[in-house]
C-alpha cells in the first residue's frame, strides 16, 4: 500500500468533479484528499488527489480516471520529484501561557497567527502533510477548537509539465 | 434556418442516419414527440415500459452494429430506462439515451417528474450530458454518437431540458467532431504484436479465448483466419457466442461457469492462451487463484483498463480486435514458422478425450420435456440462422450451450448485467432491425413476466417475435444454487400461481400454444415459424421441473474443478 499524489487537468464542466469522485466510490479506491480548482486557463480544472493502493490498484485508479471523457490529463505525481503542499487553518485556544507557546510553534513552523481574540488564536500553516501533522502533534497541550485542511496540491518539480 | 430544440433533436438524429428510435413519451418530451409526429423519415416505436425501451434498442444494436437510439420523459421515464441502459453499459454496447428534464428554471426545485438523471446514470454510461443552452443541443448529440460508437462502445445520455426543446437556433449539424479528452487507442502497437506473435509460436498448448469485443469489432471473419491459420483450440465467451462458428472442429464450446469441459480443461491446461476481446470476467476465471497456472497470457482489448484488471497478462496489446487480428495473421502469413506439429497434434489429442466426456449430454428418456431438447429444436427448424435473445437464468445457459451459434450478432444476451426481462424487448428490437428473419426469444416463466407487456408492442408493430418459454414453475437458477447450496430449501424460487400464458398471449392478440409432451416439441416451432410465420407465437413448454445446467464451475473452485452430470 503506496501513498499516491495523482494530478489531473480535467473540464472545467459541472459534473466532472462528481464523475471523479463516483468512479472512487463505485470502485472503493481510497481517497485520502482531493482538492480542486479553475487553472489560469479557465476551461480546465487541476485536480490532485491523494490515494493509496497496492500497484495494481493504483494503475486501475489511473486507467480508470483516464477512461473519464472529461479526464484531458492525468499524471502520478509520485513517479518523480515533486512539490507537494497543503494548507491548514487551525483555530486554537490561546489564554494565558498558551499564548506564548503556540506563537512561538508557529513561528518555528513558518506559520502565520491570521486572526487574533481574547482566547483564541487562528493560525495558517503551508507545508507538506507530514508538517502539518507534526504541528498538531507538537500542540499537545493546547486546545485546538478547529482544523481546516485543503488537502494536497502538487505539481511536478524541474521542466516537467503538465498541460494541454 | 432557425429550428426549434425540438426540431433539432429530431435532424440530428436524422443526419445520424437513425432509422428508428424506441421510447416513451410524457411531459418534458412532447416538443419532441410533436416534432417526431410531423416528419416520416425517423421511426419511433412505442414501448410499454422505458426498461424495454432501451433493450430494444440494445438488441437492435447488437443485431445490427448500429448504436440504439432511445427517447423517454423526465423523471420516472429516466430511472425507468436505468436497468436497461446499466445492461448495455456492462455489455459495452452503443446507445443514446434522450431524457427529458424539467425546464432549466425549475431544476433543482424539487419539480413535478424531476429527478437528477445525470446524477443517476452517471455510474452506468459512458458519458453523459445535460445540455444547458440550445445553441449547444446539436454539438452535443453529435458528441453523444461519437461517444457512444467510438473505442470501447457504451450508452451516453443526453439530458434536455424542456425549455431548451422549445427555443430556436440556427441549426448546422457538425461534421467532424474533436473532443480534446477522448482519444481511444484502436491501433495496436505493432512491437506489443510482434511480441504477441512470437510468443504465441512458442505454444505447445495454445489456447485462443475470445469474448464480445470481437463481435463489437466485426472482427469474425479475421479470428476465424487467425484460428484456421494456428490450428489452435477456441473458446468464446457467453457475449463472444457466434464469433467463432459452433459447428467448426477448432470450437470447444463456451468456458466458465457452465461452459464446457474441454473449453474449461483447455484453458486450465494452456500453456500460452490467447485472449481476445474478453476481460477476465470473474464467471469466465472461476477462482483466480487458480486460473491457467501454466499459460503466459496474451490479451488484446480496445480498453486499457481491461487489460491486467483481473488477471496480470504477458503481452498486453491495447487496441480495436479486428485491426490487430488482420497485423498478426499478416505476421503468420508472412512467416514458415507455425505452431510445433507434434505438440500441438498431442495437445488436440487431450482435448478429444476431454471432449469425449460429452459433458453436454442429458437423458432423453424421461417422458417429459427437457429443456435442452426444446433448444436443440429450435436449432433445426431455424437451421441455427434464428437471431435468439434470451432472459436470464436456466434458460439462458441451456440457449448458450445447445443453440450452436454460427454468425455473430445472433446471440443477444445481458451477459455482464443479467437483466431478466431483456429477452422480449431485445427481440422486438430485433425483428424491426431485421424484419424478415426469424426471430426467438428463450425465456422462462420467471423472466417473462418482467417485461410481459411488451406482447402489446409486438402487436402495435406486428413483430413475429417468437417466444419460447422453457417453463419448469421455478425460478430455475435460483432453484438449482437452493438445491446445490441451501439443502433444497427452495425459498421464494417456486413462481406460485403463473398466469395461463397461453391464455395471456391470445389476450394480447397473438397466438399461444402449450407444449407438454416432448413429442409435441417439433411440430409446435415448426408450426411457429411456418404456418404462424407472420404471428407473434408464444410457446409454452412445460419442462421438467428439477433439470439442472452442468457442467458447473462451484463458486470458489478453479477451472479444472467442474461438477459434471
Amino acid at each position: 500500500m503506496n501513498k499516491h499524489i495523482i494530478s489531473l487537468l480535467l473540464e472545467n464542466e459541472s459534473g466532472a468533479l462528481s464523475r471523479v469522485a463516483g468512479l472512487f466510490s463505485a470502485r472503493a479506491y481510497n481517497i485520502e484528499s482531493l482538492s480542486v480548482a479553475p487553472t489560469d486557463d479557465a476551461t480546465l480544472s487541476r485536480m490532485t488527489i491523494v490515494t493509496s493502493g497496492t500497484d495494481q490498484i493504483v494503475e486501475q485508479i489511473q486507467k480508470q480516471l483516464n477512461k473519464l471523457v472529461d479526464v484531458v490529463k492525468l499524471v502520478d505525481l509520485t513517479e518523480s520529484e515533486h512539490i507537494a503542499r497543503e494548507l491548514m487553518l487551525a483555530k486554537v485556544e490561546a489564554i494565558g501561557d498558551a499564548r506564548d507557546e503556540v506563537k512561538r510553534l508557529v513561528d518555528i513552523f513558518n506559520g502565520k497567527v491570521v486572526d487574533v481574540t481574547d482566547t483564541t488564536y487562528t493560525v495558517e500553516i503551508t507545508d507538506t502533510r507530514e508538517k502539518l501533522d507534526s504541528f498538531i502533534t507538537s500542540l499537545s497541550s493546547i486546545k485546538i477548537h478547529e482544523v481546516v485542511r485543503s488537502g494536497a496540491i502538487g505539481i511536478s518539480s524541474g521542466e516537467n509539465i503538465l498541460a494541454v | 434556418m432557425e429550428l426549434t430544440g425540438a426540431e433539432i433533436v429530431v435532424q440530428s438524429l436524422i443526419e445520424e442516419g437513425v432509422e428508428h428510435l424506441f421510447g416513451y413519451p410524457g411531459g418534458a418530451v412532447l416538443h419532441i414527440y410533436d416534432a417526431i409526429h410531423q416528419q416520416e423519415q425517423l421511426q419511433h416505436i412505442l414501448v410499454r415500459h422505458e426498461q424495454a425501451a432501451t433493450h430494444a434498442a440494445d438488441g437492435y444494436a447488437r443485431s445490427t452494429g448500429k448504436p440504439g437510439v432511445v427517447l423517454v420523459t423526465s423523471g420516472p421515464g429516466a430511472t425507468n430506462a436505468v436497468t436497461g441502459i446499466a445492461t448495455a453499459y456492462m455489455d459495452s454496447i452503443p446507445m443514446v439515451v434522450l431524457t427529458g428534464q424539467v425546464p432549466r428554471p425549475l431544476i433543482g426545485n424539487d419539480a413535478f417528474q424531476e429527478v437528477d438523471s445525470v446524477g443517476i446514470t452517471r455510474p452506468v454510461v459512458k458519458h453523459n450530458f445535460l445540455v444547458e443552452d440550445v445553441k449547444d443541443l446539436a454539438t452535443i448529440i453529435k458528441k453523444a454518437f461519437y461517444v457512444a460508437t467510438t473505442g470501447r462502445p457504451g450508452p451516453v445520455v443526453v439530458d434536455i431540458p424542456k425549455d431548451i426543446t422549445a427555443h430556436k437556433t440556427e441549426f448546422s449539424y457538425p461534421r467532424d467532431i474533436k473532443i480534446r479528452s477522448y482519444h481511444p487507442t484502436t491501433k495496436g502497437h505493432s512491437g506489443q504484436i510482434k511480441k504477441a506473435y512470437e510468443l504465441i509460436l512458442e505454444a505447445k498448448k495454445p489456447m485462443i479465448y475470445t469474448g464480445g469485443g470481437v463481435i463489437l469489432s466485426n472482427a469474425s471473419e479475421e479470428l476465424i483466419k487467425f484460428t484456421k491459420l494456428l490450428g489452435a483450440p477456441i473458446t468464446n465467451t457467453l457475449m463472444g457466442l457466434g464469433a467463432y462458428p459452433a459447428n467448426d472442429k477448432q470450437f470447444v464450446g463456451m468456458l466458465g461457469m457452465h461452459g464446457t469441459y474441454e473449453a474449461n480443461m483447455a484453458m486450465h491446461n494452456s500453456d500460452v492462451l490467447i485472449a481476445i476481446g474478453a476481460r477476465f470476467d470473474d464467471r469466465v476465471t472461476g477462482n483466480l487463484e487458480k486460473f491457467c497456472p501454466d499459460a503466459r497470457i496474451v490479451h488484446v482489448d480496445i480498453d486499457p483498463a481491461s487489460i491486467s484488471k483481473n488477471v496480470t497478462v504477458d503481452v498486453p496489446i491495447v487496441g480495436d480486435v479486428k485491426g490487430v487480428v488482420i497485423e498478426l495473421n499478416k505476421l503468420i502469413e508472412a512467416s514458415d514458422q507455425r505452431l510445433e506439429a507434434a505438440a500441438l497434434s498431442t495437445w488436440w489429442q487431450q482435448i478429444e478425450e476431454w471432449r469425449a466426456q460429452d459433458c453436454l449430454k442429458f437423458n432423453r428418456d424421461t417422458g417429459t420435456i427437457k429443456p435442452q431438447f426444446v433448444v436443440e429444436q429450435l436449432h433445426a427448424v431455424t437451421e441455427g440462422n434464428a437471431f435468439v435473445t434470451s432472459d436470464v437464468g436456466q434458460h439462458q445457459m441451456f440457449a448458450a450451450q445447445y443453440y450452436g451459434f454460427n454468425k455473430p450478432r445472433r446471440w443477444i444476451n445481458s451477459g455482464g448485467l443479467g437483466t431478466m426481462g431483456f429477452g422480449l424487448p431485445a427481440a422486438i428490437g430485433v425483428q424491426i432491425a431485421h424484419p424478415g428473419e426469424q426471430v426467438a426469444c428463450i425465456t422462462g416463466e420467471g423472466s417473462i413476466q418482467m417485461c410481459i407487456q411488451e406482447l402489446s408492442t409486438c402487436l402495435q408493430y406486428s413483430t413475429p417475435v417468437k417466444i419460447i418459454n422453457l417453463n419448469n414453475g421455478f425460478l430455475g437458477m435460483v432453484r438449482q444454487w437452493q438445491e446445490f447450496f441451501y439443502d433444497r430449501r427452495y425459498a421464494s424460487s417456486y413462481v406460485d400461481a403463473l398466469p395461463d400464458f397461453v391464455a395471456l398471449a391470445e389476450a394480447y392478440g397473438h397466438i399461444g400454444i402449450r407444449i407438454e409432451k416432448p413429442e409435441d416439441v417439433r411440430q409446435a416451432i415448426e408450426d411457429a415459424f411456418g404456418k404462424y410465420k407472420d404471428r407473434t407465437v408464444f410457446l409454452d413448454f412445460i419442462i421438467d421441473k428439477e433439470e439442472n445446467v452442468y457442467p458447473m464451475i462451484p463458486a470458489g473452485a478453479g477451472l479444472n474443478e467442474m461438477i459434471l452430470v
